[in-house]
């Protein structure tokens, strides 16, 4: 390229000169993350195409997986446990939970392996690292959407039609985001010095789902323990999911909202703060 | 000015750990053990005691780079040669951001693209144009500046037919010839090579040395770093020599090749050094050796030569050979010799010595470099050391020792003649019989 053409690329015209320099933490970072962005929609879209190369098998598990557990968790909670739903029919309550539960738990599973999984790129090329668990959210956002029109279509079926609420539905997804990224975030720079700590994803994953409100409503948690209860952050996420999508048919407990917030607002900052302190060894260690 | 590179006292400091239990453990546990160092240091703090570290762990601190200095002015083709372990990759990676130095300080002006490896990040369910693209955004380039330059990458890779078929599909040439299309499109005003021209068929190869050219003398900044100082010789203006992660030599490429292939001439040999000798089936140490068992570098035409190398088995694996590659001072090839490393030893951390010996009136006088490997199956290396050692042999006076200096082969004539004297008659027999 000639020196004139204003064709951004690598380092980008405007920058020509970089100092590397031991323990110093690089103060372009964030410019040169808004560089790179090119990349970050390539690997996102690597992902969502790899995923999807076989499009039935990728749609078919996305609709599939929701599914299945709505069906099994209102047959448990529903019928056996006899578990009150508010006055919306339990599946759809189920459903209306399970799928922020779900984009969060393979949001934080894909982020967290991202950079054990992209370790040839770590060692090969420069970029800023945390494109690389930022990309891996988008894959889980697909599956949310397709899993979406499942829910729409119960939700026809059930004849359950929602409110005005239904506006602040995309703060809620980016809240679940957040908080997926921000445990992400944690696991994989965790994940590339201690191999072994990618065991406790799974377990945290498979735990999470019985703990936070998926199968049950927060109302059949009783009322002094709620506070409690929200120091899980997904409580707060899902309330807010099922006050969108069922509208006056669940109370979203403010207070039990911030405090998943502020939680979430936490882990997602000290995450990105580890991250950045262990990204410069990332490629000696991995 | 843009696509200058000023280096300063700049090194690189792992750390290896050897284990109380196991004596050795495998280079990637070891580097990736002084990610823990903080922690241990933490020990120290509050356990006073602890600084042993757990288990009785011995912490040694490896400099792959100590206090390297150079500069580079735009428009260079810089040459960047040494042995395994000499630092080489390790600068390239400092230089190309993939990892901090420890000390020292490098300024670099204009945009550096770094071109590690071949194909980094291609995916295998992915289409051959897919792939353009997404190897294309690893490496720095634009969606835009791959679309006005995919026509030629295309066409340079020679797939056009499979564009759209998964590089899964691919013959191992193709694949290779794809990846190289990319990468060869950069343009950048810094351009980091490591060996990555000696893949694909002869042909390709010419190729993308053509290529390579191209590159260099289109007033674009260049450091290169490769094995086969032929290509040096031919692509470099100016070459830096690196040895145990210090600068040897800096000046004209020739210089600097001569340099190196000197480096053992005095009789030294080679003998592994830190994460090297913790391989499976490590190599220790390797010499050349005269007739009577003294250490040599330097033989006469119809001197027998001795080559003896050491092997260290941390962890036997069964079928284990021993491989040494022979190649001139041009690169070429001359012989590869196998064996395999028998009887499987016995005790707890045995060595295992391997001698060759290279008949005299053989090579030609020359300056011949040794890579000495170890693998399995046919494949799977297990270490390997590039030019671990050199030797020179000087003519001692055979029939061709007045053509000194030419090129006239790497081995000795084995050809047995037989002059004839054909009569006209016997000639014409034999054209129409």
């Amino acid at each position: 390229m000639e020196p004139g053409e204003s064709e951004p690329s690598v380092l980008g015209p405007g920058k020509t000169k970089i100092v590397l320099e031991a323990g110093k933490i690089d103060r372009e970072y964030f410019r040169d993350l808004w560089r790179y962005r090119e990349l970050f929609y390539v690997l996102a879209w690597r992902d969502v195409s790899v995923r999807y190369k076989q499009t039935a098998v990728g749609i078919a598990w996305a609709i599939l997986r929701p599914a299945v557990t709505t069906i099994v968790f209102t047959l448990v909670f529903g019928r056996l446990g006899g578990f009150s739903s508010g006055g919306v029919p339990y599946p759809v309550m189920v459903l209306a939970g399970m799928l922020p539960w779900q984009l969060f738990a393979s949001a934080l599973t894909d982020s967290g392996q991202s950079l054990v999984a992209n370790s040839n790129l770590i060692t090969k090329v420069y970029f800023p690292r945390i494109i690389i668990p930022g990309s891996s959210l988008v894959t889980s956002l697909v599956d949310f959407t397709i899993s979406g029109v499942l829910l729409a279509i119960v939700m026809i079926v059930y004849k359950v039609a929602p409110g005005w609420q239904i506006i602040a539905l995309p703060l809620f997804v980016l809240v679940a985001l957040v908080a997926a990224a921000g445990i992400g975030t944690w696991v994989a720079s965790l994940n590339v010095k201690y191999r072994d700590f990618s065991f406790v994803v799974p377990f945290i994953v498979q735990l999470g789902l019985y703990i936070s409100p998926v199968g049950f409503s927060t109302a059949v948690v009783p009322e002094k323990w709620r506070l409690l209860y929200s120091l899980n952050p997904m409580v707060g996420v899902i309330d807010g999911f099922r006050w969108c999508l069922l509208g006056g048919h669940t109370n979203v407990g403010s207070s039990g909202f911030l405090t998943s917030l502020v939680i979430i607002t936490v882990v997602a900052l000290t995450g990105v703060r580890h991250f950045r302190r262990t990204e410069r060894a990332f490629a000696d260690i991995i | 000015m843009s696509g200058s590179i000023k280096v300063e006292g700049l090194s690189k400091r792992y750390w290896l750990r050897h284990g109380s239990g196991a004596p050795y453990r495998s280079l990637r546990d070891e580097i990736s053990r002084w990610a823990a160092a903080p922690f241990r240091q933490l020990s120290r703090v509050f356990g006073g005691a602890g600084a042993k570290g757990e288990g009785g762990e011995r912490v040694e601190e490896f400099w792959a780079l100590k206090d390297v200095s150079f500069e580079v002015q735009p428009g260079e083709v810089i040459g960047i040669i040494g042995r395994n372990g000499a630092g080489k990759s390790t600068l390239l990676k400092i230089l190309s951001r993939i990892t901090e130095p420890s000390e020292g300080r490098v300024e670099i002006e204009g945009r550096v693209a770094s071109l590690l490896e071949v194909g980094t990040g291609f995916h295998p369910e992915l289409t051959g144009r897919e792939n353009i693209f997404l190897n294309g955004a690893i490496l720095g380039m634009t969606r835009a500046e791959v679309r006005r330059k995919f026509d030629e990458i295309v066409e340079f890779a020679e797939v056009e037919r499979f564009l759209d078929s998964p590089v899964k599909r691919y013959s191992s040439g193709m694949y290779v010839r794809l990846a190289f299309a990319v990468a060869a499109h950069l343009e950048p005003e810094i351009l980091v090579v490591d060996e990555v021209l000696a893949v694909g068929d002869a042909q390709f190869q010419r190729k993308c040395l053509g290529k390579m050219k191209d590159v260099s003398s289109g007033g674009r900044t260049v450091l290169f770093v490769s094995h086969q100082m032929g290509t040096v010789r031919q692509l470099c203006s100016r070459g830096i020599l690196l040895a145990g992660g210090q600068v040897q030599k800096v000046g004209t490429a020739s210089e600097v090749i001569d340099a190196y292939l000197e480096v053992d001439a005095a009789g030294g040999g080679f003998f592994a050094e830190g994460a090297a000798r913790t391989k499976d089936v490590a190599i220790e140490s390797a010499v050349t050796l005269d007739g009577m068992g003294q250490r040599q570098a330097y033989f006469l035409h119809n001197d027998p030569i001795k080559i003896s190398v050491t092997c260290r088995v941390n962890s036997w694996i069964p079928n284990t050979e021993l491989r040494l590659v022979v190649g001139d001072s041009r690169g070429r090839r001359v012989f590869t010799s196998d064996i395999a490393l028998q009887p499987s030893p016995a005790a707890a951390n045995p060595s295992v010595r391997a001698e060759a010996i290279i008949p005299g009136h053989f090579l030609r006088p020359e300056t011949y470099l040794v890579s000495l490997y170890t693998f399995v199956n046919n494949q799977v290396v297990i270490a390997g050391v590039s030019d671990a050692l050199s030797f020179t042999i000087q003519d001692g006076g055979s029939k061709y020792a007045a053509s000194e200096g030419l090129d006239y082969g790497c081995v000795f004539d084995p050809c047995r003649w037989t002059i004839t004297v054909v009569d006209e008659e016997t000639a014409k027999g034999t054209v129409n019989g």
